[in-house]
């Protein structure tokens, strides 16, 4: 509703060395970014990588440690009243109250939002309808399924008309159906101009909602732009080895490497290896005449497309080019 | 894009100022008194707890002490278990507050324009409500149990003015605990540190009976002069009202700003 003052105006999101630690752990290391608003983003990224955190500090929960974070120009620290009154967040529990209705729920966080009696219930009225609560509106939210307390968390974070929503993993621990009705709600509401900054695990889901995809591990970002710039970026396919002699996987590395000119993933301990492969199968054929020529016995060889932890390891592994560093980080990183 | 927007779906208005400090402590403690009154267990778990274990006190410890020449164990007990009923209690102010922080309800809140204050406002008032309820009816259980106004029905109600006003001192001290607590079932184990307080004050048997070694530790802590209090007002006289009143402020100035700032970075 406020597109007409937009141009022009501030980014949605602004950050400059944003760093956040929590006594030894560092959350966030030295983030930045600039986000423009009236954009459904997605930040994604492994468990542990900091989404999280960087939510809460847009949110004004966590304080950053060093740097700056801007919201509409107005910063956490200095103003985060300014910011509260900008912001909507679903966090990654619904908090809704399960003893009162969903109407209730909607109304008193309106009233918290600043909404007047009257405001609030036709805030409330219009949050209901346009998230299709209908039908359950005057039920006690502890009868609701998964989906419509996600749905009528998403509502309470409406209900200040805020410019910017913050939706922290919308969709985690959801059936599919109820997945698809998180997702519907979403869009409408990016269609509606609402900026939209949410936080996924899933490369389907910022596949469905995101125009922007921002990609962050241990705490900075490692790649950003369009989803179709970055799906173009890592959609390659996967040479896939399996050795018949695991004391030969380093060999195998050599020559995968050497092969693509991208480093290879080692299961650790294991007899598997995997590099992606621009080239196709002109690579694969050229791998197995490396392996060949070295009398390298394989069990197993082929191209295939690559997996989602590859698409999050591609690109939240492109600095490291050591195998040993790439196959130990395959366990995860966990926070 | 605007036009647009408008055939869509009605806005959704942004309010014109942030709420208070009172309307938004209003919202708090309505949501946390709704809670409290639509989960019935929470109630009758309440009741029944306060009356077992005042039936155990008065029919089954009760015989075995002796309160004092002129002084039967129900009149010593009543007074003393109306006072404290809220440290046995007020557990579950600790676990709802460590529940909405463990849940997100603490998030959301603190994501909202609403001042600071009006969380530990809001929950204080609505907490406080729930333990006036829980000392009218362990007043009720201890009359039905045997217990006879010594004074005058003011002065009954002078000591149980005093009561109320423990109830909020406790509250205070139950929401910190839960917002420390690392977990609810953390806030559970930690309110019953609590336990030691009421037990170890002259509530539940005359200090002078126990060890030498106990006496100092029962004497000097807040809960001994707040109980003896109220067995002074019973009987219309005032001596160790002043203490228990300024134990009370003490509590309070030093449990409230701890709550405050805890909310903030819950």
């Amino acid at each position: 509703m406020s597109m007409a003052t937009e141009p022009g105006a501030a980014p949605l999101l602004e950050a400059r060395g944003l760093t956040v630690r929590f006594g030894k752990v560092t959350a966030l290391n030295g983030l930045d970014l600039t986000a423009p608003p009236g954009q459904v983003l997605a930040i994604l990224g492994p468990n542990g990588a900091g989404k999280t955190t960087f939510v809460r500090t847009v949110a004004t929960l966590v304080r950053p440690t060093a740097g700056s974070l801007r919201v509409y120009g107005r910063d956490v620290v200095r103003d985060p009243a300014g910011v509260r009154r900008d912001i909507g967040l679903a966090g990654q529990f619904a908090a809704v109250e399960p003893t009162m209705t969903g109407r209730e729920n909607l109304e008193m966080t309106a009233r918290l939002f600043g909404h007047g009696h009257k405001a609030a219930r036709r805030t409330a009225a219009v949050v209901i309808e346009r998230l299709s609560l209908g039908e359950v509106a005057d039920r006690r939210t502890s009868t609701y399924s998964g989906g419509q307390r996600r749905r009528l968390d998403l509502g309470a974070s409406l209900v200040g008309g805020p410019r910017l929503l913050l939706l922290d993993e919308p969709t985690t621990g959801l059936d599919p159906v109820s997945r698809r009705e998180v997702w519907d709600a979403i869009r409408d509401l990016g269609a509606n101009g609402t900026s939209v900054l949410l936080t996924t695990h899933y490369l389907d889901e910022a596949d469905e909602l995101a125009d922007q995809v921002i990609v962050i591990d241990h705490g900075a970002v490692v790649a950003s732009g369009t989803l179709s710039r970055l799906k173009a970026s890592i959609g390659q396919d996967v040479i896939e080895v399996a050795v018949t002699e695991p004391a030969m996987l380093g060999a195998v590395a050599q020559i995968l490497e050497r092969v693509t000119s991208n480093s290879a993933r080692l299961e650790p301990g294991g007899r598997h290896a995997s590099v992606p492969a621009p080239g196709g199968p002109a690579e694969l054929a050229s791998v197995i005449g490396c392996l060949e020529e070295a009398a390298i016995a394989v069990d197993e060889i082929g191209l295939r497309r690559p997996t989602l932890d590859e698409v999050f390891l591609t690109l939240t592994d492109e600095a490291k080019i050591s195998p040993a560093v790439a196959g130990a980080s395959m366990n995860g990183s966990e926070r | 894009m605007t036009v647009a927007q408008a055939v869509v779906a009605p806005a959704i208005s942004r309010p014109v100022r942030t709420p208070g400090i009172v309307p938004a402590a209003r919202q708090v403690a309505l949501r946390a008194l709704r809670k409290y009154v639509r989960t019935p267990g929470l109630i009758v778990m309440g009741v029944v707890q306060s009356a077992m274990f005042l039936f155990s006190f008065r029919y089954v410890f009760g015989g075995a002490i002796h309160a004092g020449s002129g002084i039967s164990y129900v009149e010593f007990l009543v007074p003393a278990y109306v006072a404290s009923i809220v440290l046995f209690t007020g557990g579950g102010i600790a676990v709802a507050v460590a529940e909405d922080r463990a849940q997100g309800f603490t998030d959301r809140l603190l994501s909202l324009p609403v001042p600071r204050y009006s969380l530990v406002l809001g929950r204080t008032l609505a907490d406080s409500t729930t333990n006036v309820w829980s000392i009218l009816t362990t007043a009720a259980f201890g009359f039905l149990f045997g217990f006879r106004l010594p004074g005058s029905w003011l002065d009954g109600l002078a000591a149980l003015g005093l009561c109320v006003l423990y109830a909020v001192v406790f509250t205070v001290v139950f929401i910190v605990m839960g917002l420390f607590a690392p977990s609810p079932q953390a806030a559970q184990g930690m309110s019953l540190i609590v336990f030691v307080f009421a037990f170890l004050s002259s509530g539940y048997v005359p200090a002078t009976s126990m060890p030498g070694w106990l006496q100092p530790f029962s004497k000097y802590q807040p809960v001994t002069p707040m109980v003896d209090a109220v067995r002074s007002l019973l009987t219309g006289s005032s001596s160790d009202v002043g203490l228990a009143l300024a134990w009370s402020a003490l509590l309070i100035v030093v449990f409230t700003p701890v709550a405050v700032l805890r909310y903030r970075r819950a």
